[in-house]
C-alpha cells in the first residue's frame, strides 16, 4: 500500500495524459457523429430509394460488425493492402484513423435514434405547419427538431455514456489513451513496471466522468420537461 | 359570385375510391356543414382543399383562381402550393398545437415566419413584431384565451387547445377557415364553448367549411349544407330543406340514426 502511495503522483500524471487523449477521441466523435447521423437518417427515411437502401446498407454493415474490427480495417487496410498508407505515421495518424472508425460507427448508431425520434413526432405536428404555409426546413428546424430531441434524449444519453468507455477499443491500434497509458505500468513506464494498479486505477476515471455527463445529461431532460 | 369552386375532385387510395366526383362551391361570407358518417369521405375532401392530399382529377377555384388542375402540372409543384395554401386554414379535429410553444407563440409563429421573407423585414423587425403580437393578442382575446396566452398546450384544456388551434388559423388571414371534426376530440362538457366560437365567426360572416358530426349544429350555423355518404354527395341544400325535407332516402336513413 505505501509502495502505491509512492506511485500514485506519476501514475496519476501518466493517466492525466492518456485520459486527455480519451476526452479528445470521445469530444470529436460526438462532433462528428452527431451531424453525420442526422444525414444518414434522412438518407434512410428518403423516398429516394437508392439513397434509402445505400443508408440501410451502411448502417446495417456497421451495426452489425465489430468496432474493434472496423478500427482495425479502417487503420491498416490503405496502408498494408492498398500500399497507401494515408493517416500518416505516429500518435496523430491513429488519432485520425480513430476519429474516423468512431465518428462513422456512432453515426449509424445516432441515425436510428434520430429516426426513430422524427418517426416520433405525430405526423399532425408536419400538416399543421404545412397549411400554416410553412416550408419543409422552417418545419424541421422550428418544430420537428426540438420535440424530436426531447424524444431522443434518453437513448443518446445511453450512447454517449456508452462512447465514453468504447475510446479504450482504440486500444488495439495502439492510440495512446487511458487505458494505454495505464497498461504501460505493467510492462514498465515512468520508471515502474510490473505494476497493475494503475489499469485498474482507470476505471475511477471513467466512472467520475460518466458521473458528470450523467448529471448534465439530466438537467437537460429536466429542462425539456417543460412542454410535453 | 362563388369564393370556392370545386369541380369533378376524385380521389383514390390504393383500393378505395374516397371521393367519387365531387363538385360543390361556396358563396363569400357563408358557412357550408358537410355531414355524413365516417368513412363517408369528409375529412378527405377537406384534405384535398388544403393540399394534404392530391385529389387524382378535378379543379379546385379560389375568387376565380385555378389553384389546382389535376390536368395541369404546373399546378401541383410544391413551392407553388405552399402560397395557395393560405387562401384556407384547417382547424384539425386533434388541434395540433405545437407542444414547445405557449397558445401566443402558437398563434404568432407563421406570420413571423411569413414576415420574415418580406424584403423589408430586416428595416422594419421591431414594428412588424409588435403588430404580429398585437394581433395574435387579440385573436386570442377573441377567443377568451386572454389569460391563457402565456400556457403552453399540455396546460391547456382540449377546449382551450381548440380555441388557440382557431386563433393560430385565423392569424393568417385566409379566405376559407375549413375544420375538420373540430370537437369529435373533446369531451362533451368542452364542445360548446368551441361551438360557440364557431357561431360567432359565423355571426362575422366569416367563410367557413365545416365537418361536423354535430347535426343540430350544423343546422342552425351553415348557410349549406352537404350530406355525403361513400365518396358522393347525397344531397345538398339549405340546411331546412336537408334536414327538414331531406329527397334522398340515404339521407333521411343517416338523420334519422343521428340525434338532432
Amino acid at each position: 500500500m505505501g509502495q502505491i502511495m509512492e506511485q500514485m503522483p506519476i501514475v496519476v500524471d501518466a493517466l492525466n495524459v492518456g485520459f486527455l487523449q480519451t476526452l479528445k477521441l470521445f469530444f470529436v466523435t460526438l462532433i462528428g457523429a452527431f451531424p453525420l447521423g442526422l444525414v444518414i437518417a434522412f438518407g434512410s427515411m428518403s423516398r429516394f430509394r437508392p439513397l434509402s437502401y445505400l443508408s440501410k446498407f451502411v448502417v446495417w454493415i456497421i451495426r452489425g460488425t465489430p468496432l474493434m474490427i472496423q478500427l482495425l480495417i479502417i487503420y491498416y487496410f490503405p496502408g498494408l493492402v492498398l500500399h497507401n498508407p494515408i493517416w500518416g505515421g505516429g500518435e496523430a495518424g491513429r488519432f485520425l484513423a480513430a476519429s474516423v472508425s468512431f465518428i462513422l460507427n456512432y453515426a449509424c448508431y445516432f441515425s436510428e435514434i434520430y429516426r426513430g425520434g422524427i418517426q416520433g413526432v405525430p405526423v399532425g405536428q408536419e400538416e399543421a405547419g404545412l397549411v400554416l404555409g410553412m416550408t419543409r426546413s422552417q418545419i424541421f428546424f422550428k418544430i420537428t427538431l426540438l420535440q424530436m430531441i426531447k424524444r431522443i434524449v434518453p437513448p443518446m444519453s445511453n450512447e454517449i455514456i456508452t462512447l465514453v468507455k468504447d475510446t479504450s477499443l482504440a486500444r488495439i491500434i495502439a492510440l495512446q489513451e487511458i487505458i494505454w497509458a495505464g497498461q504501460a505500468f505493467m510492462k514498465g513506464s515512468h520508471g515502474i513496471s510490473g505494476a497493475i494498479w494503475p489499469l485498474f486505477f482507470t476505471a475511477v476515471y471513467y466512472l467520475i466522468f460518466n458521473g458528470i455527463l450523467t448529471m448534465l445529461l439530466g438537467r437537460l431532460e429536466r429542462k425539456l420537461d417543460y412542454f410535453r | 359570385m362563388a369564393i370556392l369552386e370545386a369541380e369533378h375532385i376524385c380521389k383514390s387510395f390504393s383500393r378505395t375510391e374516397a371521393l367519387k366526383d365531387i363538385s360543390f362551391s361556396l358563396e363569400k361570407g357563408q358557412a357550408l356543414s358537410i355531414i355524413g358518417s365516417s368513412g363517408s369521405g369528409k375529412t378527405t375532401l377537406l384534405r384535398c382543399l388544403n393540399f394534404l392530399e392530391t385529389p387524382d382529377k378535378g379543379v379546385i377555384r379560389v375568387n376565380n383562381e385555378v389553384l389546382f388542375d389535376a390536368e395541369d402540372p404546373s399546378t401541383r409543384q410544391e413551392s407553388a402550393i405552399r402560397k395557395k395554401r393560405l387562401h384556407f386554414g384547417l382547424v384539425f379535429q386533434s388541434f395540433n398545437l405545437f407542444p414547445q410553444y405557449t397558445a401566443l407563440k402558437n398563434v404568432m409563429l407563421a406570420r413571423e415566419l411569413l414576415a420574415s421573407e418580406q424584403a423589408d423585414y430586416k428595416a422594419r423587425k421591431k414594428e412588424i413584431q409588435e403588430e404580429i403580437r398585437a394581433e395574435a393578442e387579440s385573436l386570442l382575446m377573441k377567443m377568451g384565451l386572454s389569460n391563457r396566452k402565456d400556457n403552453y398546450p399540455h396546460q391547456l384544456s382540449g377546449g382551450q387547445c381548440q380555441r388557440v388551434a382557431i386563433a393560430r388559423a385565423l392569424a393568417l388571414k385566409p379566405d376559407i377557415l375549413c375544420f375538420d371534426e373540430p370537437t369529435s376530440a373533446l369531451d362533451p362538457e368542452l364542445t360548446g364553448e368551441v361551438l360557440k366560437v364557431i357561431r360567432e365567426l359565423a355571426d362575422d360572416n366569416t367563410t367557413m367549411v365545416i365537418v361536423t358530426h354535430e347535426m343540430a349544429f350544423a343546422r342552425d350555423v351553415a348557410d349549406h349544407v352537404i350530406f355525403m355518404d361513400d365518396g358522393s354527395i347525397v344531397e345538398q341544400g339549405d340546411p331546412i330543406q336537408v334536414f327538414e325535407h331531406p329527397a334522398e332516402e340515404r339521407t333521411r336513413q343517416f338523420l334519422s340514426k343521428v340525434t338532432i
